[in-house]
């Protein structure tokens, strides 16, 4: 597949995230999340709960802008911090301002607590998240600028830090992967740190490693060290992303084609 | 049943200099911002604002009457970051308590029940405990199956002398309906407040209410109202659904004008500078412009 789009395989990354889940609720913040989440409903796991961003559960898989479907279910904002993200049943991609090796993740401001350089969100639900249910982050453009070090305010727990804090956090604490447009990582690198899952098609770890702000760590159990290959989506999954889910190919703005890559 | 229908100055007047005012609505949705806009054109000085933070909170720190904000975020929801929120964080122009948002409805809820502190898990290893050193743990008096007893986040009450909020109906008595897809945590915000006030599209009799509507939108009782005020557009320009939805040419004009001091000033000029009414015909004028 020649014409395949930088976009196209993130969508597919993010999908597979939310492939064993099952019959819980994804919540996808930001456009390729919403992509893959909805790629996954329709090919891995039909059983996952979707909502339209706001109260309403979608029993059907509508287009990237619209939010119009079947309603199955209510689900404001209130039962989603009580009902829904300590209940557990839940797998949240986030973004990430920026994301450090252990895991912690930041957006609420960067630079110090007290007289931020640039104030961003805010934490918003990202700590209860992260010790509640399942959580993912999704980085549209990686950079040693948002890999780094060590974040500025700790939003998502990371789980050095929650092992620090203690059962209560570990007890649910699952941050499962890291999705930017150059690969896809996990926390299985050494004490919990951010290892290689896979690098995405044309892109090499060497680069993925240039770009970022600490060393990933190799994927464990590969034996050779190898960082494998995000797989290529299949020709049904492109044409559900291309015909279905987003023919105006607003996934496109969030993840640029690179010119002759994949 | 008494009649508690009140004007926006009299409602603004009962709230004091000093005073903690939360705000129901979320982000840049069904935001009570006819009181608000009452509140701007008021004295009223070192208010601490409650809210799940929009426009609301933009306004109330650039008018320098808000001197400490509580808060999980502070967006316009179709315009990410609100720029009067932050240039105030940058400035560090007021004092700022930044909690998780389920930990605000947990405090908001510990408040409306009357109970000191509620627990949860929230915030546990996050900065939100470094950043507020008021915050303290709590270790569960029962043990689990593995023996340990879990050490949680003691969510403080968050109590607050007066609550406002924006209802699409009410009746004279107080008797509150939202008729959008979310209640947001507007009778959380009523319960935890010493009073509430509630501004809404129309008053109606109460037993229009029902005719039409489901039984669950009558989200508050009179029980928890102190006073009640029509105020049509009075969400203006958050959501007010299905009323009306949100100003984004507006609320757009908002956002850019709010990013340049001379801007700003021709904007506050134009839309802040009078009544409501000088307010909903400066944004008719506006709208027109734009057709």
């Amino acid at each position: 597949m020649t014409d395949l789009t930088r976009a196209e395989i993130c969508a597919v990354a993010i999908a597979d995230c939310f492939a064993e889940d099952g019959e819980i609720f994804g919540s996808p913040m930001g456009l390729l999340p919403q992509l893959g989440a909805r790629l996954a409903k329709l090919t891995s796991n039909p059983d996952l709960v979707l909502s339209d961003g706001e109260a309403r559960i979608l029993a059907g898989v509508p287009p990237l802008g619209q939010n119009k479907d079947v309603v199955e279910g209510w689900m404001p904002f209130r039962l989603m911090l009580e009902a829904c993200v300590p209940y557990g049943k839940r797998h949240v991609m986030m973004g990430a301002t920026q994301v450090d090796r252990e895991g912690n993740q930041n957006i609420s401001a960067i630079g110090p607590w007290a007289q931020p350089k640039r104030q961003l969100l805010g934490v918003r639900g990202a700590p209860g998240n992260t010790v509640n249910n399942r959580t993912s982050y999704w980085v549209p453009k990686h950079s040693s600028r948002v890999f780094v070090a060590a974040v500025d305010i700790v939003c998502g727990v990371g789980r050095t830090r929650a092992e620090a804090a203690g059962p209560a956090a570990t007890r649910f604490h699952d941050v499962h992967r890291v999705v930017s447009d150059l690969g896809v990582f996990d926390f299985t690198g050494p004490g919990n740190t951010m290892a290689f899952v896979s690098v995405h098609p044309s892109v090499t770890a060497a680069e993925v490693q240039a770009a970022s702000g600490f060393e990933i760590a190799l994927p464990s159990g590969t034996g050779s060290g190898e960082v494998p290959t995000t797989r290529e989506p299949s020709s049904g999954e492109l044409m559900i992303i291309r015909e279905v889910l987003d023919p105006k190919s607003l996934r496109d703005r969030e993840v640029p084609p690179v010119e002759g890559k994949p | 049943m008494r009649n508690k229908v009140m004007t926006t100055q009299e409602i603004v007047g009962r709230i004091q200099d000093g005073m903690t005012v939360g705000i129901g609505g979320w982000g840049s949705r069904r935001k009570p911002m006819a009181l608000v806009r009452e509140i701007l054109r008021s004295e009223l000085s070192d208010l601490t604002i409650v809210s799940y933070a929009g426009p609301d909170v933009g306004l109330l720190l650039q008018s320098g009457q808000a001197s400490k904000v509580v808060y999980a975020f502070c967006t316009l929801d179709s315009i990410p970051l609100e720029p009067l929120f932050q240039k105030a964080r940058q400035d560090a122009a007021a004092t700022f308590v930044e909690w998780d948002e389920g930990m605000f409805q947990t405090g908001l809820r510990a408040a409306a029940q009357r109970v000191p502190f509620l627990p949860m898990r929230a915030g546990l290893g996050s900065a939100v405990l470094e950043n507020d050193p008021t915050l303290k743990l709590v270790r569960s008096p029962y043990a689990g199956a593995d023996g340990t007893a879990e050490e949680l986040v003691a969510v403080p009450a968050l109590e607050l002398d007066v609550a406002l909020v924006h209802m699409n109906r009410a009746d004279v008595h107080g008797n509150g309906q939202y008729l959008g897809p979310d209640p947001y945590f507007d009778d959380l915000f009523a319960m935890a407040a010493k009073e509430a006030y509630v501004s809404c599209e129309q008053i109606i009799d109460t037993a229009g209410l029902t005719v039409d509507a489901a039984l669950q939108t009558l989200l508050l009782n009179r029980a928890m109202v102190a006073g009640v005020v029509e105020t049509p557009n009075g969400a203006h320009f958050t959501t007010c659904t299905p009323t009306y939805e949100r100003d984004e040419r507006f609320q757009k004009a908002y956002a850019t004008a709010a990013k340049d001091p001379d801007t700003w000033a021709e904007f506050q000029q134009r839309f802040l500078s009078g009544s409501e009414q000088d307010y909903q015909d400066a944004v008719a004028a506006f709208a027109e412009e734009h057709s």
